[in-house]
């Protein structure tokens, strides 16, 4: 609140409150010298929020080391007390969820200037995951599919209207933007905590080394560092062999009973998406049969997810001839949910055509 | 664009009909064949349209499919890949890749909306200037013949200021009718990318 908090507002002005928290805790009073936490889920399923319960016994650890300001899937917080809040006054905020609606962007702004630290929390975040496949087509159609297909049940063809009027005033939905961004496309992000959702050791893992830091115990990560994974892809954590780097064809995988135990889900045709995708999961995946689906995103270094995946798979497939090509491709019906089911939003052309195309015109 | 014109009458090539629409065309060209070819039609003065930018790699092998995403997301027009002809590679084999590469890049930004027409792979071998040059020439017109794609990457997400509402009215928005046409998001975005584009040219 007072003007001498925003100057306070550095990486290194935690580490004292920090230190004063352990004992406040224990005493159970003065709770305001803890730093500040706050989870805020914007356009995401709600399981990044369930990720974070589940590390267990360390919830009461995050409740001792930190004070939770924002946690709507949780318990009660306003929004009006952010807003009321002192510039950097929150130490980290954790965003899961990625920027669909002008409220969502707006709270994310908001969060942006009450934190010192804001973490990208999870895929929905960090590259749009699954929502991000809206960015295929136009706010219209998404529209259309969510109120007037045939599977919806809407016989009077009601539709959104983003602004009634009732007799207290006028009630506004928030706007539905017309492409879906993710965090960092939003505002300046500090860390990056990727998967869908991530791993619960891994998520305290990352807020151990927060605390640590904190508590002047560890070193700060630096700047734009991707937390809780690892810097290598899923294929290094795999168990199975990889001899051959030879396909002939590409499967689905309910069109083969069983697949060999041993070898490489690609190598025996199932489009695995290994190759291009981040570790830090334990490749618990392709450790029983399901291909990688890539959830963690983008292995270090790689500036395309989709890019990456379709250089590696364009090298190991054994045709030359463009018809032989085409037939081996043929096996994967879907390009875009194969390579970008995460990233689409988070890629280099970000979206579908339809998005943005004015088809008016 | 419009609230601009009586204000500037500026040069605006480019921002004309598509007569004289100039693409902008990325080319990857291979060291051994395809740059020399390109080396070649420039040595024997033969002529082809300069909207292509041509790009030395040590072989098309190497054309990461990040380099044409990237190409389409900065303001080209279309992309051109070159390279030796199949079993001709100096590398062996590494031009079948690059084949592969493109047949599955093809089918992915197709299915994002980009014409197969922007993204066209040419052989071309060392003696082959002047086949390259009139392959060159042809891709020209095919993607002036498609027009600007101006993909709005970079833009499309600074939709702060824009009128969501007008926008949302110019679809159709919540009128309760079923959709005849799919898209119509915003007018403004198509507009927004233009002058980037037009600086890129």
């Amino acid at each position: 609140m007072s003007p001498n908090a925003r100057s306070n507002g550095t990486a290194n002005a935690p580490a004292p409150a920090a230190k004063a928290a352990k004992p406040a805790a224990a005493a159970g009073a003065k709770p305001a010298a803890k730093p500040k936490l706050a989870i805020f889920g914007a356009a995401s399923c709600g399981g990044c929020d369930i990720a974070i319960v589940n590390i267990h016994e360390h919830i009461v650890d995050v409740a001792a080391a930190f004070d939770i300001v924002l946690w709507p899937t949780v318990m009660d917080g306003k929004y009006a007390d952010i807003e009321a809040m002192a510039d950097d006054e929150i130490t980290i905020t954790l965003v899961s969820g990625s920027m669909r609606t002008d409220e969502t962007v707006h709270l994310a702004r908001l969060l942006r200037r009450k934190s010192q630290f804001m973490v990208s929390f999870g895929s929905c975040a960090s590259e749009g995951c699954i929502p991000g496949l809206a960015n295929l087509s136009s706010r219209k159609q998404i529209i259309d599919t969510a109120f007037t297909t045939s599977s919806t049940d809407n016989p009077d063809g009601i539709r959104p209207i983003w602004e009634y009027e009732v007799p207290e005033g006028v009630l506004h939905l928030p706007e539905f933007e017309p492409v879906l961004r993710t965090l960092d496309q939003v505002v300046d992000v500090d860390y990056t905590i990727p998967g869908c959702p991530p791993e619960s050791k891994q998520i305290w893992a990352a807020l151990e080394a927060v605390v640590k830091a904190l508590n002047g115990t560890g070193p700060l990560p630096p700047k734009g560092s991707v937390l809780g994974a690892g810097e290598s892809t899923v294929c290094d954590e795999c168990p199975r062999k990889r001899d051959v780097k030879k396909i002939d064809r590409f499967v689905r995988i309910q069109q083969v009973a069983s697949f060999d135990p041993e070898i490489c889900l690609l190598e025996q045709g199932l489009p695995c998406n290994g190759p291009a995708t981040r570790n830090g999961c334990g490749a618990l995946c392709p450790a029983v049969a399901a291909p990688c689906i890539g959830c963690y995103g983008a292995a270090e270094g790689v500036v395309d997810y989709g890019a990456r995946l379709m250089s590696a798979y364009a090298s190991v497939i054994e045709a030359t001839k463009p018809e032989e090509i085409d037939k081996v491709l043929d096996g994967i019906p879907d390009p875009v949910g194969q390579f970008y089911r995460f990233s689409l939003a988070g890629s280099l052309l970000r979206s579908g055509r339809p998005a943005w195309q004015n088809d008016a015109e | 664009m419009s609230a601009q014109a009586p204000v500037a009458p500026a040069p605006v090539e480019g921002a004309a009909p598509a007569a004289t629409f100039e693409p902008v065309i990325i080319g990857f060209t291979c060291n051994w064949c395809s740059y020399r070819a390109a080396d070649l039609a420039g040595t024997a003065r033969t002529k082809y349209p300069p909207n292509v930018r041509l790009i030395r790699l040590m072989c098309s092998g190497r054309l990461d499919p990040t380099f044409v995403l990237k190409a389409f997301a900065e303001g080209a027009d279309a992309v051109l890949v070159t390279g030796c002809h199949p079993g001709e590679c100096h590398y062996i084999e590494q031009n079948y890749k690059a084949l592969r590469r493109f047949q599955l890049l093809q089918r992915t930004i197709e299915a994002l909306g980009i014409e197969p027409g922007r993204f066209q792979l040419v052989w071309a071998s060392a003696a082959e200037g002047v086949r390259l040059a009139n392959e060159i020439a042809r891709v020209t017109e095919e993607v002036r013949a498609l027009g600007p794609l101006n993909w709005p990457a970079g833009d499309i997400v600074d939709i702060d200021g824009v009128d969501l509402d007008a926008a949302w009215e110019a679809t159709g928005g919540d009128a309760g009718e079923p959709p005849e046409t799919p898209g119509g998001v915003n007018p403004d975005h198509a507009a927004a990318k233009l002058p980037a584009a037009e600086a890129a040219r």
